[in-house]
């Protein structure tokens, strides 16, 4: 069974990011990127299966500029066997990139395509969905758990109030949630080694998908910034300024 | 103009995210519908036709809509589509998980998670974690969003709008629904509550973690955990408040052990007033709260429930 991983490249996580003071965006330029921590997940994740023998090959794919070159070295340090790279410089929103998906998972014809839940850039959470729905295959979201069986895979989920278990009919798309495991660190050999695993290039035209956005961004600005706060010497005067000024108890 | 707001419930009770759903098609403006798509689910369809500013409430019921997979709901959704302009979902898990469905289907963009409405185009959504905002414009014919629920006042149920049957659609087949683990709890649901009361690292433990019972019972208040407190084992998921878990704007937000990482903020920044309890003076978390007190929280905590 083959898995396709898709790997996005979004700023560290770790970053606190700038609006640009024309509201054209977000200010990217030299800061530190890294793999979408959710995408991390997945990939360690197929590689899990493909440890445990569920799997026979796990491919990471990738849609941006050049530089996803690394994202994709990162996810075969961690264990995926080859990489694809759908190069392009235009600016692709979630239907863009699910479509771009399709025509990759059409091409390999993997049984499973584990996604991170959403990327912590344009937070959107519906890239797993969407490819979903245009495959027609089933889905399972917010992964905490994965197990393959005969044509099926057993998903539990995190949803609001608690946990539920689905059963996918495969091929399937599983979208991961935090929990669903520990991605390992990458080791220096394994870096070494991701470096001569195969990684092919295709353009979205090569694909024949039209990648243009249908979302125009009119302005991003700063949130609204709380008025800087207070400390309090003790309890006694936190109870006060709770009771007597803020009046919320 | 007309829109559609898909209910969001248990096939029991309607659940409150709705109400603030369709807070958000008041806003947008014109006719409003809602669908509840459930399983012997006329109690939801009781309840949602109250909801103030409500013109009719579309109930499909079928076996294939119980569990809410997204496959079926999805095609639910689908078979309406075409008469309305614009196509509403809470962001909960279950508005996340078929929205971005019906938007592919569609061949049309999803706006995600809006916090408010400019025009009935044009919204505003975080990104990065709530560190910018961005106004979108979409040009699609069919606009399907989901809406933050804590960016919207939930509207009143005061309305008598006409409740009509469906055919609901036959199963898709793809997936099939095995068992749910709830989380009991006897206190307020944490997206609604009107105080919440929250750990984080700094509580140290599971059992440390009770120390803040008592607090959450004098506030009548719903509990909630930083994701460190989380993955430390120290509080089940879906406590967790955060970009990756829940998003809450309660009256009062009491941050306790918590640091403040940008992932947390995220969660609960819009709250109307936020005290923290930590012993690092220099904890982000102080940067927002209104009201801060650097102290020692196992002595802090059970003054503060003294005082009250």
């Amino acid at each position: 069974m083959k898995v396709l991983v898709p790997v996005k490249r979004v700023v560290d996580y770790n970053v606190k990011v700038r609006v640009k003071s024309d509201q054209s965006g977000v200010d990217i330029a030299n800061v530190k990127m890294s793999m979408n921590p959710f995408d991390e997940i997945a990939v360690e994740e197929a590689t899990r299966l493909k440890e445990s023998g569920a799997a026979s090959e796990v491919i990471a794919v990738s849609c941006g500029v050049a530089q996803c070159q690394e994202t994709l070295r990162t996810a075969m340090a961690i264990g995926a066997d080859r990489g694809i790279l759908v190069q392009t410089d235009a600016e692709l929103q979630p239907l863009a990139v699910a479509k771009l998906l399709k025509e990759i998972a059409q091409k390999e014809q993997p049984q499973l395509i584990i996604l991170g839940k959403q990327a912590i850039d344009d937070d959107a959470n519906q890239t797993g969905q969407m490819l979903a729905a245009l495959l027609g295959w089933s889905q399972a979201t917010f992964a905490s758990k994965i197990e393959m069986g005969d044509g099926i895979a057993r998903v539990t989920r995190e949803v609001d109030g608690g946990l539920e278990t689905l059963e996918l009919k495969l091929p399937a798309i599983v979208t991961t949630d935090l929990r669903l495991n520990e991605p390992r660190y990458v080791t220096l050999p394994n870096i070494m080694k991701a470096k001569k695993k195969q990684l092919d290039t295709f353009t979205p035209e090569d694909l024949g998908v039209d990648v243009n956005p249908r979302l125009k961004t009119v302005k991003v600005c700063e949130p609204p910034a709380r008025s800087a706060g207070i400390k309090v010497p003790d309890v006694a005067a936190l109870v006060d300024k709770l009771k007597n000024e803020a009046k919320v108890i | 103009m007309t829109i559609l707001v898909i209910a969001e419930h248990d096939n029991v009770h309607l659940k409150a995210a709705t109400l603030n759903v369709a807070a958000a098609a008041v806003q947008i403006g014109g006719e409003i519908h809602v669908l509840v798509a459930g399983f012997n689910a006329a109690g939801v369809a009781t309840e949602a036709a109250k909801i103030s500013g409500v013109s009719k409430v579309l109930v499909a019921d079928s076996t294939a809509l119980a569990d809410g997979l997204a496959e079926n709901v999805a095609e639910q959704v689908l078979a309406l589509a075409s008469s309305y302009s614009h196509i509403l979902f809470a962001a909960t898990a279950s508005g996340k998980n078929v929205s971005p469905r019906v938007a592919a289907r569609l061949d049309v963009a999803q706006i995600s998670e809006i916090q408010a409405v400019d025009s009935a185009d044009t919204f505003q959504r975080p990104i990065y974690a709530g560190n910018a905002i961005a106004t979108v414009q979409s040009t699609d014919a069919i606009k399907v969003i989901t809406v933050r629920t804590t960016g919207f006042d939930a509207l009143a149920q005061d309305g008598s709008a006409v409740v009509e049957s469906i055919e609901a659609v036959a199963a898709v087949g793809l997936s099939s629904f095995i068992g749910r683990e709830v989380a009991k709890s006897d206190r307020p649901e944490l997206a609604g509550a009107r105080v919440v009361v929250s750990g984080g690292r700094g509580m140290g433990s599971l059992e440390n973690f009770k120390i803040l019972d008592p607090l959450a019972d004098k506030f009548g208040a719903a509990l909630g955990a930083s994701r460190a407190a989380v993955d430390a084992g120290y509080a089940p998921n879906d406590w967790q408040v955060g970009q990756t878990g829940k998003i809450v704007a309660p009256q009062l937000y009491v941050a306790v052990g918590i640091s403040g990482a940008i992932q947390h903020l995220a969660g609960m920044k819009d709250s109307k007033v936020i005290v923290a309890v930590n012993k690092d003076a220099e904890a982000p978390i102080f940067g927002v709260s209104d009201y801060g007190l650097v102290a020692d929280l196992f002595t802090a905590v059970p003054e503060i429930v003294a005082a009250l």
